[in-house]
């Protein structure tokens, strides 16, 4: 057991854990309703929204799985970099008017706006089971983070795991959204600095970068060109890029975010300083080759890592190898707490979607905003109970399947959230008709591959070309509702009803 | 659908957003090793280059909104 390392771990847990609770005195506000515990009350200005953002998308699993997919199939784990470029200009057209119109409204989920947008419970309800069942295999992926660092320390056993999300529970329980924006704030220095550490020591170790991109080796340095018959892995990358960045923000906890925001300002101030996390994220990425010229895999001491976990192994591996103990200590509770950001916020997230547009919607049309917010509470919790069962009860190669369907599922509410941001052309049961296409068909192609893969390769015109799933089966989705939508409004004219004004979004 | 667009008109600024796309999703145009840059091959630090880039073309557009938003 590496005790140095453990000791700086639990006291920084400990740290958050103080702080967790400490967040429900922070800007006061009456915990008793929605907005206020599930939201923060809508008070975040551009830092705090910063950091709370910056918790909740980069998450530890990404710290975790990008290096991983890096170390073990090359360059193609790079597509984070682009994914993450591409995502802020989205966020700066389209988001604002979400924020607007969900301020003006009232709407704390993307379901309640997709409800006033189109006055159909039915797709709103499409819209919330989406959001809650592609969220909590991404819940149970934030565990896997966390138990990889406490098994590189030494800890065996589930009772670490456990204790950690109890802890977890019970100040998300207690302080709403507020516990995560103030331990993010933590884990972005713990995370900022363990990425410059780690970027001025190994290289200098390693004999620098050009000798750890030549230990990489030429087929994982670069993508296989594409030829004229099979447009091969740069097309693979340009969608997954492309996809993962459409994706992104229609997840609830992105949406929560958001949302939390004191204006629409926050949010166009925030695509411009975001992007410094991608920064971080993309020479995390290149930690995958140091560990891979470090010579990690063939070390005996990580052999039971890399077996139980795979190259999921190889940062905590590389860290391991290189830092001295109590830095190990720094950069794993980095992770762990990385990993309670996101973590909490995914299940205020769900939590809100099961509260507004299913229990108040379907179940208790004339609760008291106080019973509202309990019931999220409540919810909040049964969501993190799940997700740890998951992790301790299943192999995690059924959470990472899944969460890699989650991204072809949530994309598919694009049509009905993000363009309905623009227009309300589109017929709600067109919009759904798509939905449900989308899903299947997304679906089979990535039962086709066996839940291992999203990449299905089309063949148009004679040529192969290599497609993230959640991009194909969403061009699928929008010729569905485009055109349903054209037969339904001409076989039915009249007013349509939308509770917003065209006022609301600006 | 037709929604009265006092400040949502296209101006041509937003143009500048679609530059990142082009230069992210044209995967042919950065996938090689050379020229290489402190030993690190172009593939990775073309990409790395583009994060402050998207993120300074964001910002006069950021401006150009805030100007409307003042102005009477």
């Amino acid at each position: 057991m590496n005790t140095v390392a453990l000791v700086v771990f639990t006291v920084l847990f400990g740290f958050v854990t103080i702080l967790g609770f400490v967040a429900a005195r922070w800007r006061k506000g009456d915990l008793t309703q929605l907005a206020e515990w599930g939201l923060g009350g809508r008070r975040f200005g551009t830092v705090v929204t910063w950091f709370l953002l910056g918790g909740d998308l980069y998450t530890a699993y990404t710290f975790i799985a990008v290096p991983a997919l890096m170390f073990g199939a090359g360059a193609t784990g790079f597509f984070a970099v682009p994914y993450t470029i591409l995502v802020y200009p989205v966020l700066f057209l389209a988001y604002p008017r979400l924020w607007s119109v969900a301020h003006a409204k009232g709407y704390v989920t993307a379901a309640d706006f997709v409800r006033g947008r189109f006055g159909n419970r039915t797709l709103a309800l499409a819209i919330a089971l989406t959001g809650i069942v592609a969220t909590m295999p991404y819940i149970a992926l934030q565990l896997v983070g966390m138990e990889v660092v406490i098994a590189a320390m030494g800890v065996r056993g589930e009772a670490a795991l456990i204790l950690a999300f109890a802890i977890l529970a019970a100040y998300t329980y207690t302080s709403g959204l507020r516990a995560p924006a103030m331990i993010a704030v933590v884990k972005d220095v713990l995370i900022y600095v363990t990425v410059i550490a780690a970027l001025i020591f190994i290289p200098a170790q390693l004999g620098g970068y050009a000798h750890i991109f030549a230990s990489v080796g030429a087929d994982k340095m670069l993508l296989a060109p594409a030829t004229h018959t099979n447009w091969g892995a740069e097309s693979a990358y340009a969608t997954l890029a492309l996809g993962s960045a459409l994706a992104l923000f229609l997840y609830p906890h992105a949406m929560t975010g958001i949302l939390s925001a004191s204006s629409r300002h926050v949010i166009r101030r925030n695509a411009v300083v975001l992007p410094a996390y991608s920064f971080a994220l993309g020479l995390i990425a290149l930690l995958g080759f140091m560990a891979i010229a470090a010579g990690v895999k063939g070390n005996p001491a990580f052999a039971d890592g890399f077996k139980t976990y795979g190259n999921n192994f190889a940062v905590p591996a590389l860290f391991l190898q290189m830092f001295p103990s109590w830095f190990v200590g720094v950069a794993f509770a980095a992770v762990a707490i990385g990993a309670l950001v996101p973590a909490a916020i995914m299940s205020i997230a769900t939590a809100n979607l099961f509260t507004r547009n299913i229990y108040r919607e379907y179940c208790a049309p004339d609760c008291s905003p106080a019973r509202e917010s309990q019931v999220a509470k409540i919810a909040s919790l049964v969501v993190k109970v799940g997700a740890l069962f998951f992790i301790v009860a299943l192999p995690s190669t059924y959470a990472i399947q899944l969460q890699l369907l989650g991204g072809i599922w949530i994309i598919q509410t694009l049509p009905a959230v993000l363009i309905g941001l623009y227009t309300r052309w589109f017929n709600p049961w067109a919009l759904l008709a798509g939905w449900a296409v989308g899903i299947a068909s997304g679906t089979a192609m990535a039962a086709s591959l066996n839940f291992a893969k999203s990449i299905y390769s089309v063949t148009i015109f004679g040529i192969t070309i290599p497609c993230y799933a959640a991009l194909s089966s969403l061009v699928l989705n929008l010729i569905v509702a485009i055109v349903l939508s054209a037969i339904f409004n001409a076989a039915a004219k009249g007013a349509r009803d939308d509770a917003t004004l065209a006022s609301d979004y600006l | 659908m037709k929604q009265p667009r006092k400040r949502g008109r296209l101006r041509p600024i937003y143009l500048l957003l679609v530059l990142p796309f082009v230069a992210m999703l044209w995967v042919g145009l950065y996938n090689r090793a050379e020229p290489t840059l402190a030993g690190i091959p172009f593939f990775y630090w073309f990409q790395l280059l583009w994060i402050p880039l998207g993120a300074a073309l964001l910002w006069p557009i950021y401006r150009a909104e805030e100007r409307d938003r003042d102005a009477p």
